[in-house]
C-alpha cells in the first residue's frame, strides 16, 4: 500500500471526524489549542538611588518586553535610562585649608578645608538597550543570543553575547558555556589626558593636538562563563559558575586625579597665584584579566525560599573580592511575600592603588610604564547592604524594595603629617528604592 | 482507564469543584463500562462474541466506529481497531520473546477492518475477530469530560487521564498550565510543555519493547504484517484542539516509523518526538 494520504490534509480530516464524534463544533473556538506561550509580557521597573551628603543620586526607569514565543523560546527587549546627578570624589586628598582644582570643563572650583575633594559638575544620562533571544535546540539544548548598546555623554558601548546550555539527567543537571564581547569607546570631556599630566590652570586649557590632549579611547572586553546547575532534590538547587574575563585598552578614569603632597602632608601647589593644587591624572594598566567563582544554593522550606550565594573574584591588578549574599523569601498572607536580604562585600586594593604622591616622587608626564590610581573603588573597602522586599503575586505581580547600602573604605596606612588627621576616603551610605510592576 | 486520572480545577468554590469532579468521573466510568473489552454485558463484548452475526449498536458507539473507520482510511489501514488479537503473540515485557512468523500468520487472518461489515448502524465481524476501542477511549473520555464541565462552569480546568489531557483556559494567576511529558522523564531528555487551552496527547511508551540479537522491537505493531513498525519513535506528543485528534495524530505518526517527522510537519501541528 502506498502512502496515498500523505499529501492530504489528514489533520483536517481528523478534526472534522472528531467534531462529528463529539458534536458541537460551534464551541470549538473556545477550546482551540493554545500553548499560552505566544504572548508579550511587559515589565516595568523604577529605581531611585541616593547617596548620603548630597553625593550621587540616580533615577533609572526601565521597561522590559518579553515575547514568549513558545514553551522554551523567548525574546527579551529591555530599555533603561539612568540619570545621574551630584558629586563624585575626584581622587585628590583633602587638606586642612581651602584647595582649588580645575575641572574637566576647564573651570576652577574650591574645596573647603578637611573636605574630600569632589567634582560637583557630575551629571550624566545613560541610555541602554538590550535584546536577547533564547531558543531550544533539540530537546537537550538551548541557545541564547544577545546584544546590547548603551550610550552616555562621553561613552558608547556595544556588546554581543551567546550561551549554550545542555541538559542532563532529566534536566536536573545543566551545563552552560557562554561568551560575551564588548567594545567600549570613551570620549572624555575636554579630551583624553596624558598619563600623569598635571591638571591644567583654569581657563587656559588648550587642546594641543601634538601630544597633551588626545582623542577617543577604546576598550575591548571578552568574558567567558562556564556554569553547572544541579537540582539536588525537589526543594533545592545548587549552581556553580566560573568566569574568565580579559579586557584590553583604555581603563583609566579620565576625571580622576592624584594629589601631590609636600613633606608636611599638605597639597603641593602648582600655581601660587591661583592657589591651584598640584594633582596628576591617573594611569592604569591597559590590560586586565579577571577570574571569578560563584556558588549559589537555593532551598525551599515549605513555601519559604532561602537563597545564599558567594562570589570570589581576583584580577591581574591584584584586586581580590568576596561577596556573600543571603535572602529569605517568606509568604505573607495568601498572595504576598516579604524578603529580607543581607549582602556583605570586601575587597583588597589594586597593587597600583596610590592615594597620593609625595612631592618629587611623582611620575613624569606620559610615563606609561608606571601605574597609579587614587580611585577609592580600587582601594581596600568593605560594603554592607541590608534590604527588604515586599511582593505581591497574581496576574499583575509587583514588588517594592528598600535597601540601605553602607560602604566603608579603609584608610591608607601611608598617611603622614597633615594627612593623618584627615579622612581620605570617607564612608558612604546610600538608599536604594526599587519598584517592579508587571503590566 | 488503567491509568491515573486527575482533574485540576482552579476555584475556591469547593462544592463546585466536587460537582465537576463527580460528573467527570461518572462520565469516565460510563465510558469504561460501555466500551472496555475486558468487561461483559457491554456492546463491545456482544460484538466480539456474536459468532459472526450482526449486532446493532447505539448512536454513541456508531459515532466511535465511524471515527475508527475514518482513521483506518486515513492511515492506509495501519490504525485498525481489530489489531488487538496480535497481542496474543506479542508480549512487550522487556524480554527477548519475539514470536515466530508462523504464530503471526495464524493471527493475521483475524485482523483487518476491511473484513468487517459496518453500515453505520449494524456491525458484523467474522467469528474470532475482536474490536478494541482502547486506542481512542481515553482521549474520548477526556473530550467528553471537557464538554460536560464546560456546560456547567467556565472555571479553569485541566483534565489529565493518564497523560492525555485537555485544558479550557489558563489558571487564573498564570499564562498557562505547565505539563511535563512523563515518557521523557524516563530517558535522558525531558520536556515541559505550556498549555493554556486545547489538548495534548502522547502515544508510545519507551519502556515497552523486546530486544533480541541487538534489535529493538517497539510495541507499535503494523496490523498488515503483524510486526512492529520499523524505526517507530519511542514517544510522540501532539497538540490539537480536541484530545482525540491529538491522540490519533500521535498514533498515526508512530505508525509512520521513520516518516513520523515528515508526516507531522505536513500536519502543521505542534508536536514533540522522542526517539
Amino acid at each position: 500500500m502506498s502512502d496515498s494520504h500523505t499529501k492530504l490534509d489528514i489533520s483536517g480530516a481528523l478534526a472534522a471526524a472528531a467534531c462529528a464524534l463529539l458534536g458541537g463544533s460551534g464551541q470549538a473556538g473556545l477550546l482551540d489549542y493554545d500553548p499560552g506561550g505566544d504572548k508579550w509580557d511587559v515589565e516595568t521597573a523604577y529605581l531611585y538611588y541616593a547617596e548620603s551628603d548630597g553625593r550621587v543620586s540616580a533615577t533609572a526607569p526601565a521597561i522590559q518586553l518579553t515575547h514568549n514565543v513558545d514553551t522554551d523560546e523567548t525574546q527579551v527587549f529591555r530599555l533603561t535610562v539612568d540619570s545621574l546627578t551630584g558629586a563624585s570624589p575626584t581622587g585628590a586628598v583633602p587638606s586642612n585649608d581651602v584647595q582649588t582644582f580645575t575641572g574637566p570643563s576647564g573651570s576652577a572650583y574650591n574645596i573647603e578645608g578637611s573636605q574630600a575633594p569632589i567634582d560637583t559638575s557630575f551629571q550624566d544620562t545613560r541610555t541602554s538597550f538590550n535584546a536577547s533571544w533564547a531558543f531550544p535546540f533539540g530537546v537537550k539544548n538551548s541557545i541564547t543570543l544577545g546584544g546590547n548598546y548603551s550610550t552616555e555623554f562621553d561613552y558608547v558601548s556595544f556588546g554581543f553575547n551567546t550561551a549554550y546550555s545542555r541538559y542532563y539527567n532529566d534536566k536536573n543537571t545543566t551545563l552552560t558555556a557562554g561568551i560575551a564581547m564588548a567594545d567600549d569607546t570613551i570620549s572624555p570631556v575636554g579630551g583624553t589626558p596624558l598619563a600623569f599630566d598635571s591638571i591644567p590652570t583654569p581657563g587656559v586649557r588648550v587642546i594641543d593636538s601634538t601630544s597633551a590632549l588626545t582623542g577617543d579611547r577604546s576598550k575591548n572586553v571578552t568574558d567567558l562563563l562556564f556554569g553547572l546547575t544541579q537540582v539536588i532534590d525537589r526543594d533545592s538547587v545548587l549552581q556553580f559558575n566560573v568566569g574568565l574575563s580579559h579586557s584590553d585598552g583604555y581603563h583609566n578614569d579620565p576625571y580622576k586625579i592624584i594629589s601631590v603632597v609636600d613633606a608636611n602632608g599638605d597639597p603641593a601647589i602648582a600655581n601660587e597665584a591661583r592657589n591651584l593644587s598640584l594633582a596628576l591624572y591617573e594611569n592604569r594598566p591597559d590590560t586586565r584579566t579577571r577570574q571569578s567563582l560563584y556558588a549559589q544554593y537555593k532551598r525551599n522550606f515549605s513555601g519559604s525560599v532561602l537563597n545564599t550565594s558567594y562570589r570570589y573574584m581576583q584580577d591581574s591588578w591584584e584586586v581580590r573580592s568576596h561577596t556573600f549574599d543571603v535572602s529569605y523569601r517568606m509568604p505573607f498572607g495568601s498572595t504576598s511575600w516579604i524578603q529580607p536580604r543581607l549582602r556583605f562585600y570586601t575587597q583588597s586594593a589594586a597593587e597600583f592603588y596610590t592615594p597620593f604622591f609625595r612631592e618629587g616622587q611623582q611620575p613624569t608626564t606620559a610615563d606609561t610604564s608606571l601605574h597609579a590610581s587614587s580611585d577609592y573603588r580600587l582601594g581596600d573597602l568593605d560594603a554592607t547592604t541590608v534590604g527588604l522586599t515586599y511582593g505581591h503575586d497574581g496576574k499583575r505581580p509587583w514588588q517594592v524594595t528598600l535597601e540601605y547600602y553602607q560602604q566603608n573604605p579603609r584608610e591608607s596606612s601611608e598617611k603622614f603629617g597633615a594627612l593623618e588627621t584627615l579622612t581620605l576616603n570617607p564612608d558612604l551610605s546610600a538608599v536604594v528604592f526599587r519598584v517592579n510592576l508587571d503590566l | 482507564m488503567a491509568s491515573p486520572c486527575e482533574i485540576l480545577i482552579d476555584t475556591k468554590d469547593l462544592s463546585l469543584a466536587t460537582h465537576l469532579a463527580t460528573v467527570a468521573s461518572n462520565e469516565a466510568w460510563r465510558i469504561e463500562d460501555s466500551y472496555s473489552r475486558y468487561l461483559k454485558n457491554n456492546q463491545i463484548h456482544r460484538i466480539n462474541n456474536a459468532g459472526g452475526s450482526m449486532v446493532s449498536v447505539d448512536s454513541e458507539l456508531a459515532l466511535l466506529l465511524n471515527f475508527a473507520d475514518t482513521c483506518w482510511n486515513l492511515s492506509d489501514g495501519t490504525f485498525d481497531i481489530t489489531s488487538g488479537v496480535l497481542r496474543r503473540a506479542w508480549r512487550f515485557d522487556g524480554s527477548d520473546q519475539i514470536p515466530v512468523q508462523s504464530e503471526l500468520e495464524q493471527l493475521l487472518p483475524l485482523v483487518g477492518w476491511n473484513k468487517v461489515l459496518w453500515d453505520g448502524e449494524n456491525i458484523t465481524i467474522p467469528a474470532n475477530m475482536e474490536i478494541d476501542l482502547g486506542g481512542l477511549g481515553k482521549e474520548f473520555a477526556v473530550d467528553r469530560a471537557a464538554k460536560i464541565i464546560n456546560a456547567i462552569s467556565d472555571v479553569p480546568v485541566l483534565i489529565n487521564y493518564g497523560g492525555d489531557l485537555r485544558a479550557n483556559k489558563a489558571p487564573t494567576a498564570e499564562d498557562s498550565w505547565q505539563v511535563g511529558i512523563e515518557n521523557y522523564a524516563h530517558s535522558d531528555t525531558s520536556a515541559i510543555i505550556e498549555l493554556a487551552s486545547g489538548s495534548l496527547a502522547t502515544s508510545g511508551d519507551a519502556r515497552r519493547y523486546l530486544l533480541k540479537d541487538g534489535v529493538r522491537y517497539g510495541h507499535i505493531l503494523d496490523p498488515r504484517t503483524g510486526w512492529p513498525v520499523p524505526n517507530a519513535a519511542k514517544s510522540i506528543t501532539v497538540a490539537r484542539n480536541q484530545c482525540i485528534e491529538a491522540g490519533m495524530l500521535a498514533t498515526l505518526s508512530l505508525l509512520k516509523g521513520s516518516g513520523a517527522e515528515d508526516f507531522l510537519s505536513q500536519q502543521h501541528c505542534k508536536h514533540w518526538i522522542m526517539r
